[in-house]
């Protein structure tokens, strides 16, 4: 290990001795940073409970659970994750953040017909989804610990939110169709330029100690292609009223539109309703222009999952 | 220690050449300075490059490279103002300032000297920022960049846990009031504005009482 640690420690002297990489661009605007619109608050907006509401009982103990599981999957339901990603990634504020799919506009309009699956889903069904794509997991089955803690959990937050009603800041904004088509190369520009400083050069994300801090945006490590977020619209949503984290609304519509179709338009896994033909699974699963499944997107044909070369 | 040591001298050895024509060994501008207007680091950061917590001034040892290279850069420019480092930054050649950098960066990071961890109100209050922020003000959680536990995260976020509070408390009005306006899209420049002076405390006394580096379990 010394001697290691001491090669180590002369080759960084030598490279510092020998390699003169570029300096750094600096970049030196004073200009003060757009407040983002996302701070702004709606008179009208739901106020979920505070975390200290949750009671000291044995129900508080699985809410509380469940709020433990929404943060950190990884480990407190381990068996059902796929992935490096966490609820809360998608989630801001463990499912708190209006504009970011909160729990509590989600909890009060289920049971729901969802044509995603032709059924009526309860809300542990819908997590269930959760699980099987955004988490490239497994569902836990109904019942099942994990889903009773995160419902518990959800429940809680949607205290006095009425029943079926669409509350506002519920799901990600609808951004209107951008003036230019979604572009890649505009995305990639966009990336590089407000992205790639946290979720890296290749989308791999960041992890420190283990925890994934910043979540990997496509390859093996990242959603499925059976994931909401796969779908541009909701992505571009997401990313507008969202992203860079804490500078939500500061880019335009047309710079989320692009990204978004960026971000999407790279492999990850295979959906797992996979049937076995990307077009037959296409025309079942991926029937509309938001998604580039099935597409050919720079020559290479998307939805070949991430087991292929 | 030992082997830092070892490594050092040997460098130092090695170095003695090439040190004399450039004097870019970076072990001996962080021990006596470039001989032309960069003082020694380690008058202010320490020998071992710790810092000297109750003056502010800052651990480099262990900090991210490619982070430190650029504050020099950006002392030197302006961009993050600091009549103390904005001279010496500015004597550092290009290659004296890769050298340093490499140097601060491979050093283990010291045992910092016992912090007394804030208590009540305070304790609360910067732990609540630090893991979970304050979405209502569309604030993040501090180690949603700075990585769990503040221990850094890459080559862009630097690590908060163990660093001087008066040195994070300085950082952050810096940003809050413009003096420092060097980061990476804005992003603590857009922090800090959301940030009091009661939030700044708590976070800087917070995170120079957490443990340099990784925890085992996550804080609870």
């Amino acid at each position: 290990m010394k001697s290691k640690r001491l090669m180590l420690a002369l080759s960084a002297l030598l490279l510092a001795a020998c390699d003169h990489p570029a300096p750094q661009a600096a970049a030196p605007t004073a200009t003060p940073p757009a407040p983002a619109a996302s701070t702004a608050k709606s008179a009208a907006q739901f106020q979920p409970p505070a975390d200290s509401s949750i009671p000291n009982d044995d129900f508080g103990k699985q809410i509380a659970l469940g709020r433990e599981i929404f943060i950190d999957p990884g480990r407190y339901a381990k068996a059902y994750v796929g992935n490096q990603l966490s609820c809360e990634n998608c989630h801001l504020d463990a499912g708190r953040l209006a504009h970011s799919a909160p729990l509590w506009g989600a909890y009060p309009m289920y049971p729901a017909y969802r044509s995603k699956n032709h059924k009526v889903n309860t809300f542990a069904e819908r997590l269930q989804g959760c699980f099987n794509y955004s988490m490239n997991g497994k569902a836990p089955p109904l019942g099942d610990p994990v889903l009773v803690a995160l419902e518990s959990y959800a429940y809680w937050m949607s205290r006095n939110a009425p029943i079926g009603t669409s509350l506002p800041g519920r799901g990600y904004p609808k951004l209107a169709k951008p003036a230019q088509a979604p572009d890649y190369a505009r995305g990639e520009t966009v990336y590089k330029r407000d992205c790639a400083l946290c979720h890296g050069d290749n989308g791999q994300g960041q992890q420190a100690a283990g925890r994934t801090v910043f979540p990997p945006l496509w390859g093996a490590q990242s959603f499925n292609w059976g994931a909401g977020m796969e779908q541009v619209n909701n992505a571009a949503g997401f990313i507008k009223a969202n992203m860079p984290l804490s500078r939500g609304n500061t880019l335009t519509d047309q710079d989320a539109w692009d990204v978004a179709y960026f971000m999407d338009a790279h492999e990850r896994p295979q959906d797992p309703r996979y049937s076995g033909s990307i077009p037959a699974t296409r025309t079942s699963f991926h029937d509309t222009p938001d998604s580039l499944y099935g597409a050919t997107v720079n020559g290479h044909l998307l939805g070949q999952g991430t087991n292929q070369p | 220690m030992n082997s830092l040591r070892i490594a050092t001298m040997l460098a130092c050895v090695l170095f003695a050449g090439s040190a004399l024509a450039d004097n870019s060994g970076g072990a001996t501008i962080a021990r006596q300075g470039n001989g032309h207007g960069a003082a020694p680091c380690m008058a202010c950061h320490g020998a071992d490059g710790g810092g000297q917590a109750a003056a502010g001034f800052p651990r480099l040892a262990g900090l991210p490279q490619a982070y430190l290279r650029k504050q020099l850069e950006d002392f030197a420019n302006g961009t993050r103002a600091n009549a103390t480092m904005q001279p010496v930054a500015g004597a550092l050649t290009d290659a004296e300032r890769d050298a340093v950098v490499a140097y601060y960066a491979h050093l283990p990071i010291p045992t910092p000297a016992p912090v007394a961890a804030p208590t009540g109100d305070v304790a609360a209050r910067g732990q609540t920022l630090a893991t979970r922020g304050r979405w209502s003000d569309g604030l993040p959680a501090c180690e949603q960049c700075h990585g769990p536990g503040g221990i850094g995260v890459g080559d862009h976020f630097p690590p908060l846990a163990a660093q001087s509070a008066t040195y994070i408390s300085n950082a952050l009005q810096a940003w809050k009031q413009g003096a420092r306006h060097n980061d990476p899209l804005q992003l603590m420049q857009h922090v800090a504005t959301s940030l009091s002076d009661a939030d700044i405390a708590a976070i800087s006394a917070w995170y120079a009482a957490q443990p340099a580096t990784p925890p085992k379990e996550p804080q609870s």
